[in-house]
């Protein structure tokens, strides 16, 4: 992300230091990562020290520190998704893709996170592969769905 | 459009609006709700439009994305006015079928309708259907009829008359004062008269002051606020527009996690067009009352739903709470006076200020007053959001309401309050839901998560998955939080894996202790009560997998084992192929085998198993029977007749 698309997103939250985590907001959803050229020109800018820069980037959870895969895989451990065996969902997707929640494969396929609702409820167990949600899962079909990303 | 200037202005636009609405014009509502989109809304709201047009008819009918009516179980659900036909899992492929036969014939499409299972009879009108019919909905009535990104919808059902009604009717005093006496209380969790929190910013001598809206809805397993930002917006920013007069604002805040894209999208537009329509900014209405709107949006932490750790979120930090000694509504963002409260507490106000706190608190039990949402998620027939009066058992809302457990199950319990909450079993269903009833029941009302579970459920894993939650979510300020939470995750995995030893629930209990007395803010004090809530109420499952290594629900992956009955095998070979690990062995006529030590308990072949053959088995705490021998493996036809 070149230091001019930064300074836009910047300058469109008027520059206020209080607009940090909006300002990273923007920068994560375009970029999908933050590199740290990013962040020292956020900081930079908004004149706010790099460790605070750090500190918000590694506390909050929509951050990422590194680059994310083609395919992101969301699996919803909420609540209502858990009883219905989410955990084994994602074990099943886990084993299928070698990657943890929070990893991404080394070919850039997939990144794997686990989220705490997506609000689908009563489509529980609920697997997101970049944004489609994919209803009342099994281990099988969760495998069948992922087939069918390249 | 232009400015509205004065009251008079703003009713007769209203007149205006209203008289260009043809009551009869038949118009299709479809539930545009995350749940239905899910379930492809937006095929079936894609397919009405070109069909529309097909056939020409987009002078007779309107068709309307809406927010969230609460069905989401047999989402997407399609409204019909002004007949109000409420049409069930409808697809893009019903779609031509409907035109056809209900807006041209005026005809009903049977096969569409609600089936009431008790009866089997079919229900044609949306209020008469029981999962609406047995709630209360002042709040969520509204979604299925405007069009969440329509001001114009809004003001149609007679939105913003409240804040005209308070602006030119009610001194800010007046307004403080109606909704103390309507009694209404926090619906984020705590439950702190609303009123009283208003009243004490009120008279807070800074000048400069400020109201938030909570929307970092994080429960998981809950998702009322978000169906009320989606879909009627324009309720929550009312809302906090009479609040910010009553409490002398200058300043709103919406704090809504960015996990929730379409509720940013539809708030924003909102204040937008609040805005344009003179809701917001100078001198609203041509009062000397001047208020604006800022959205934030979270960045994904559990923790920042707490007051004070969403207000440092607002600075710009990371969210940690901070100690009250003095209440955020005296100093709260920026050490300003700051008054926070839920979506559903705000969305509540303008019905307060145009009804009168009397209306409002004729529902109710005694110390909670008027209606709540829930959200009725888990193993239930009839997933969905629920409105419902204070001081209904919450065996009408799981039975008359959610229909009851599915497949035939046993109700074990009910988890409500969040992760904070706890589980209330079956000998306490007749429980009438209220703040203090809750509390006293050892849960809480939260902010209305409710999530059903059966006899499947295993309760110390229940009790593991939140405290696991709160581990992850934990700021890490206090120790007895950061650190305790983690062991008594530890002990409580240890304990789910046939680990468990002696001492270790006396261990977790004085862990559970600490982590209440020595925490800074809510999370940390409430965090316990998953594992204290389902000890009090299921210790012999917790005995039981100490002791016997057992789980009584079938579910913890380590204390249990899949096997194949060889007396109801019939060897046709699906579970073979779909077994993940290739862990069963067999061929055609031959009976076939789980090899132990490959399985990885995922339950595959349970899954796949046909029904008429029933052959794979769960068990728990006993040894697995021995594989049958390799002769008397091979299956003869007269045994695969007598199997079949």
């Amino acid at each position: 992300m070149d230091n001019d698309r930064i300074d836009q997103i910047i300058e469109k939250h008027h520059g206020e230091p209080s607009y940090l985590i909006q300002v990273l907001l923007d920068i994560q959803s375009e970029n999908h990562w933050l590199p740290k050229a990013a962040l020292e020109r956020v900081g930079e800018k908004l004149k706010v020290p790099y460790t605070r820069i750090q500190h918000i980037a590694t506390f909050y959870k929509a951050f990422s520190l590194v680059p994310k895969g083609r395919h992101g895989i969301h699996i919803c451990m909420g609540t209502a998704c858990h009883v219905r065996g989410a955990t084994r969902i994602l074990d099943a997707v886990q084993d299928q893709t070698g990657i943890k929640p929070g990893e991404t494969d080394l070919d850039l396929k997939f990144s794997l996170e686990t989220v705490n609702c997506l609000g689908c409820c009563a489509l529980g167990p609920v697997m997101e592969v970049d944004g489609k949600a994919h209803g009342k899962m099994t281990p099988s079909q969760s495998a069948e769905v992922l087939k069918t990303y390249e | 459009m232009a400015k509205i200037h004065t009251p008079e202005e703003l009713e007769s636009f209203r007149k205006d609006l209203l008289s260009r609405k043809d009551p009869s014009r038949p118009c299709i509502s479809i539930c545009a709700g995350a749940g239905c989109i899910a379930s492809g809304a937006d095929e079936v709201i894609a397919a009405f439009k070109t069909e529309i047009e097909n056939q020409d008819l987009q002078a007779k009918v309107d068709t309307k994305g809406t927010g969230c009516p609460g069905f989401c179980e047999r989402g997407p659900v399609v409204v019909i006015y002004p007949e109000e036909i409420c049409y069930l899992q409808v697809t893009a492929e019903d779609v031509p079928e409907i035109i056809e036969q209900t807006i041209k014939k005026k005809k009903v499409v049977e096969r569409l309708l609600f089936e009431d299972p008790a009866t089997g009879q079919k229900v044609v009108r949306e209020p008469d259907i029981p999962f609406y019919k047995n709630q209360k909905r002042t709040l969520l009535c509204s979604n299925i009829k405007i069009d969440s990104k329509s001001i114009d919808d809004y003001l149609a059902i007679g939105g913003y008359s409240a804040l005209n009604k308070a602006l030119f009717g009610m001194t800010p005093v007046d307004v403080v004062g109606e909704v103390k006496k309507s009694n209404l209380r926090g619906r984020g969790g705590a439950g702190f008269p609303a009123g009283r929190k208003w009243e004490g910013s009120r008279n807070a001598e800074e000048k400069i002051k400020y109201v938030i809206v909570n929307a970092d809805e994080g429960d998981p397993g809950a998702f009322m606020d978000r169906a009320l930002l989606e879909g009627n917006p324009h309720s929550i920013l009312e809302g906090l527009i009479i609040g910010g007069y009553a409490v002398g604002a200058q300043e709103g805040y919406i704090y809504v996690r960015q996990e929730y894209p379409l509720a940013v999208k539809n708030i924003s537009l909102a204040i937008r067009q609040a805005e344009e329509y003179g809701f917001l900014g100078e001198n609203i209405l041509g009062s000397d009352f001047s208020f604006k709107v800022i959205v934030h949006q979270g960045a994904g932490a559990f923790v920042c739903g707490e007051s004070t750790a969403l207000m440092t979120a607002l600075e710009g930090r990371v969210g940690e709470p901070r100690p009250k000694y003095i209440r955020s509504n005296i100093k709260g963002l920026w050490e300003r006076p700051s008054v926070l409260n839920n979506v559903e507490t705000w969305a509540n106000v303008p019905l307060i200020i145009n009804n009168g706190a009397d209306w409002f608190a004729e529902v109710g039990t005694e110390g909670s007053k008027g209606t709540k949402i829930f959200s009725l998620v888990g193993k239930i027939n009839n997933t969905g959001l629920v409105e419902v009066p204070m001081g209904i058992s919450l065996r009408e809302i799981i039975y008359d309401i959610g229909g009851g457990i599915p497949d035939g199950k046993k109700f074990k319990a009910v988890q409500t309050g969040g992760p904070s909450g706890g589980c209330i079993p079956e000998e306490k269903l007749d429980l009438k839901v209220g703040f203090d009833e809750l509390t006293k029941a050892g849960s809480m009302m939260g902010s209305g998560g409710m999530i059903v579970m059966d006899e499947d459920t295993c309760m110390v894993d229940v009790a593991r998955y939140f405290i696991n939650f709160l581990t992850d979510e934990s700021c890490g300020k206090c120790v007895p939080c950061r650190e305790g939470l983690r062991q008594m995750h530890r002990i409580l995995t240890n304990i789910t894996q046939g680990k468990g030893k002696q001492g270790d629930l006396e261990t977790l209990q004085e862990l559970s202790e600490t982590a209440i007395e020595a925490s800074l803010c809510a999370l940390g004090k409430s965090a316990p009560n998953p594992f204290l809530s389902t000890l009090r109420y299921f210790k012999e499952e917790y005995e039981a997998h100490i002791d016997e290594k057992r789980c009584p629900a079938l579910s913890c992956k380590e204390l249990i084992a899949f096997y194949i009955d060889p007396e109801k095998c019939s060897a046709c070979g699906i579970c073979r192929k779909k077994c993940p690990v290739d862990a069963i062995d067999g061929a055609k006529k031959t009976i076939h085998i789980i090899d132990q030590k490959k399985c990885t308990q995922c339950g595959t072949c349970l899954e796949v198993c046909p029904s008429k053959f029933g052959a794979v088995k769960k068990i728990s705490g006993e040894p697995v029977p021995p594989p049958i021998e390799e002769e008397k493996r091979t299956l003869t036809k007269k045994q695969k007749a007598s199997v079949q």
